[in-house]
């Protein structure tokens, strides 16, 4: 029997085991949303197509599946670039179906005609146009294969009007050893000759550093890491994409490098003798100034990416493989090895941590709220496995600093693009693949005005997130940039407190909104937050405009040079 | 017709040579220029023609800037392309490269004694004339090219050049 394109394609979905496409329907892809009525996926309509793709990110990143997206031709697609960009910057398999017009109207400037294989060129694993209704089964394997296996990544499938409403016999997908991709391995394995150099040389290193990136959760190797770890002794930094790649509570894990580091993972770095890169990429908001970066350390780098191999900082041992097997393979090769002794070293770390440890000022009697209290607050107030989402600016590095981590894939955040209004589409992808968890958003008052109407969605579609805007009624990491290195000239920062007025902007979208403006008002207001299951909640955080993220390495600087919390200053 | 085999061909030193097998699909060649405009990686010529008979595949020849950025780098990022199938480093082992000319010499009353000299001695052709135009071609080595070119500056008359930029293989028992 003969079925439209249309249907081909959501049966190809279903086939892929898709469980859920966040989405907004539009002309050209009119045709696909009818059979959507009969399919068992279920389809979130979101208010923006931005969220649908920030939505479909938060759904990977929370369940390790490949997050589904589709948009109409034109302005559906172009708003679902950013997600794109963002999923390609940290590595998250999206599959983005957007309409096109019909394959005759092509190149001809048709209503809602845009070149979006074209635009996203740049910004995906790979894309398709389809062009023939009999290869609609193979394209969409050959997406989903692409988008999750080796480093994975975006794609889109564009997907013209006149090939959906054409007829065509179903055919099953083919397996993946079946798939037409002459120019595509990317399962790797490093040799066994550089897992022993690498072995051999991590056993001798006297200040080694193991330097985790967001790799390792998206190989899911947490277990693998976790016993690596042990076995090693040596100590661990988990950058900004890898927060719960091991318990903070570890006694190895020296938290987050980078330039809003704390002071000893970003020295202990910059001492090291030793750099085992594991599924990270040398980001330049890790290393600092370049070449002032880990001077005295040798570099293995363990990535499923050989393009990453020498493209920042040139590793003394490559291992071309998945964080998995790359790490259970140095296991393998560091069991019979004995490792130096590293007592010194552990000794000089430890008195880092204890004359440098993460702080902040607490609120003064009367005085505004502390973000990072809040964030505490929150952390201490909420189950352990609470999955944590930011937006892109102080109050995601404070949350990346100060809640704590005991979880893998409970820390989402936009790393490499540093997307603001992140937050709650993502929170609300995350909370649809993962139900039974608590999600809560930690956003800025200037994300927040970015994306704040998916809570509508979130209302509508029985998603219930939290969301804690730190409402410091600025754009405050720009803010904070202008205080420290524009000499205070504060330029187009500002955004009043109190328009809009977010607790009535709540409530109009169906939401639970709280305001909060002193310090007794913090704990009454999370457990009520925390006690809503049947809608959003918003909490308004009142903070302290004043509060800066510490520490701090500058824009230009070596991590030498790192700022740490005033009150620690002078006892550099 | 055919340039003498001197033995001595080699790219200038800051010029590498890369060999792409690509899918002939949609798109393709966009994706290679992309690639190299987004990494800032530069492109001196590029040659490009389907590679088999089916027309499934096409060779893509890239001679490009090395001092832009490290070949290594450039090689691994081409390969992240789906549709890159496989790319020969042409570099450093020995090739055999060639490059076609078409030149139009306008005389404009000048003597054609001396572009008819130059073209026999060079072992190029005319192929196509009217009245006081001639469109000769050379095709030969990017070298011997570059001498037709200045020499064919030294006529003193209006010339429009196209070349197509090169094409390489390994030469027969080097190593590619």
């Amino acid at each position: 029997m003969k079925i439209t394109g249309a249907q081909a394609l959501i049966k190809a979905l279903e086939s892929q085991g898709v469980e859920v496409i966040f989405g907004l329907p539009g002309g050209a892809i009119l045709p696909v949303y009818d059979p959507i009525i009969d399919s068992t996926i279920r389809h979130v309509l979101v208010r923006h197509e931005q969220g649908a793709g920030h939505m479909a990110e938060g759904y990977f990143l929370a369940t390790g599946r490949p997050g589904v997206a589709m948009v109409t031709s034109g302005p559906g697609a172009t708003n679902i670039v950013t997600p794109i960009a963002d999923a390609y910057m940290d590595s998250v398999p999206l599959v983005v179906i957007t309409g096109q017009v019909p394959t005759a109207a092509i190149g001809t400037d048709a209503f809602q005609e845009c070149d979006i294989t074209g635009i996203t060129m740049g910004i995906t694993k790979h894309n398709w146009l389809v062009k023939d209704v009999e290869e609609i089964s193979e394209v969409i394997a050959q997406a989903f294969y692409v988008a999750t296996s080796g480093r994975p990544g975006p794609v889109l499938v564009d997907f013209p009007k006149d090939i959906a409403q054409s007829l065509v016999d179903w055919q099953e997908p083919p397996s993946i050893d079946q798939l037409d991709l002459p120019g595509y391995h990317p399962e790797t394995k490093a040799s066994a000759e550089s897992t022993t150099a690498a072995a051999e040389l991590l056993a001798a290193a006297e200040r080694p550093v193991l330097y985790v990136g967001g790799g390792v959760l998206k190989a899911r190797a947490v277990e693998e890491l976790a016993e690596f770890v042990t076995l090693i002794g040596a100590p661990v930094v988990t950058t900004l994409m890898a927060r719960g790649a091991l318990p903070d509570s570890h006694p190895q894990n020296l938290g987050m490098p980078g330039m809003h580091g704390n002071y000893t993972a970003v020295t202990a770095m910059q001492k090291a003798d030793l750099l085992v890169a594991l599924g990270s990429r040398f980001d330049d908001r890790v290393t600092g100034k370049l070449d002032g970066f880990a001077p005295g350390a040798k570099i293995i780098h363990l990535d499923i990416d050989p393009a990453e191999q020498g493209k920042v900082r040139r590793p003394d041992v490559s291992l071309v493989a998945d964080a998995k097997t790359g790490i259970a393979d140095l296991i393998e090769a560091s069991r019979s090895l004995t490792q130096t002794d590293r007592t010194a070293w552990w000794a000089e770390v430890h008195g880092w941590q204890e004359r440098y440890p993460l702080t902040f000022d607490p609120a003064e009697p009367g005085g505004a709220l502390k973000p990072q209290a809040v964030i505490e607050a929150i952390s201490a107030s909420s189950p352990a496995d609470t999955i944590v989402v930011a937006g892109v600016g102080q109050h995601q590095m404070w949350a990346a600093q100060h809640w704590r981590y005991e979880h893998p894939y409970t820390w989402l955040n936009s790393g490499g693009a540093g997307t603001m209004g992140y937050a709650i589409p993502a929170a609300i992808g995350a909370k649809a693949g993962k139900p039974e968890r608590t999600v809560w958003a930690i956003d800025g008052d200037g994300c927040f005005q970015m994306t704040a109407q998916e809570l509508v969605t979130a209302r509508v579609e029985q998603i219930p997130i939290k969301v804690a805007i730190l409402n410091n009624s600025y754009l405050g990491m720009v803010r904070q940039w202008q205080e420290m290195f524009y000499e205070e000239r504060y330029s187009e920062v500002y955004l009043s407190p109190d328009l809009p007025d977010f607790v009535k902007w709540a409530e109009a979208m169906g939401c639970v909104g709280i305001r909060v403006d002193t310090p007794e008002e913090v704990q009454p207001a999370i457990d009520r937050a925390n006690s809503i299951n049947d809608r959003p909640v918003v909490i308004d955080f009142r903070t302290d405009a004043r509060e800066k993220v510490f520490p701090m390495v500058a824009s230009g600087a070596t991590n030498d040079e790192i700022m740490v919390h005033p009150s620690q200053q002078g006892e550099k | 017709m055919a340039e003498p085999f001197t033995g001595s061909e080699h790219t200038e030193i800051t010029h590498h040579i890369l060999s792409v097998l690509v899918e002939n699909k949609a798109g393709v060649l966009s994706r290679v220029a992309g690639l190299f405009s987004r990494r800032g990686f530069n492109i001196y010529s590029l040659a490009v023609a389907p590679a088999d008979a089916e027309d499934r595949f096409s060779r893509i020849t890239i001679v490009i800037d090395a001092e832009s950025a490290p070949l290594e780098q450039i090689v691994a990022q081409l390969y992240k392309l789906i549709n890159v199938v496989e790319i020969q480093d042409l570099s450093d082992s020995t090739t055999v490269q060639r490059e076609l000319l078409l030149a139009t010499v306008h005389l404009a009353g000048a003597d054609r004694g001396p572009l008819l000299r130059l073209v026999a001695s060079a072992g190029a052709a005319v192929i196509d004339f009217l009245d006081q135009e001639v469109t000769v071609s050379l095709a030969g080595t990017p070298r011997a090219l570059d001498t037709f070119e200045e020499n064919l500056a030294e006529l003193h008359v209006k010339v429009q050049v196209q070349r197509t930029g090169r094409v390489a293989l390994p030469r027969l028992g080097a190593s590619a």
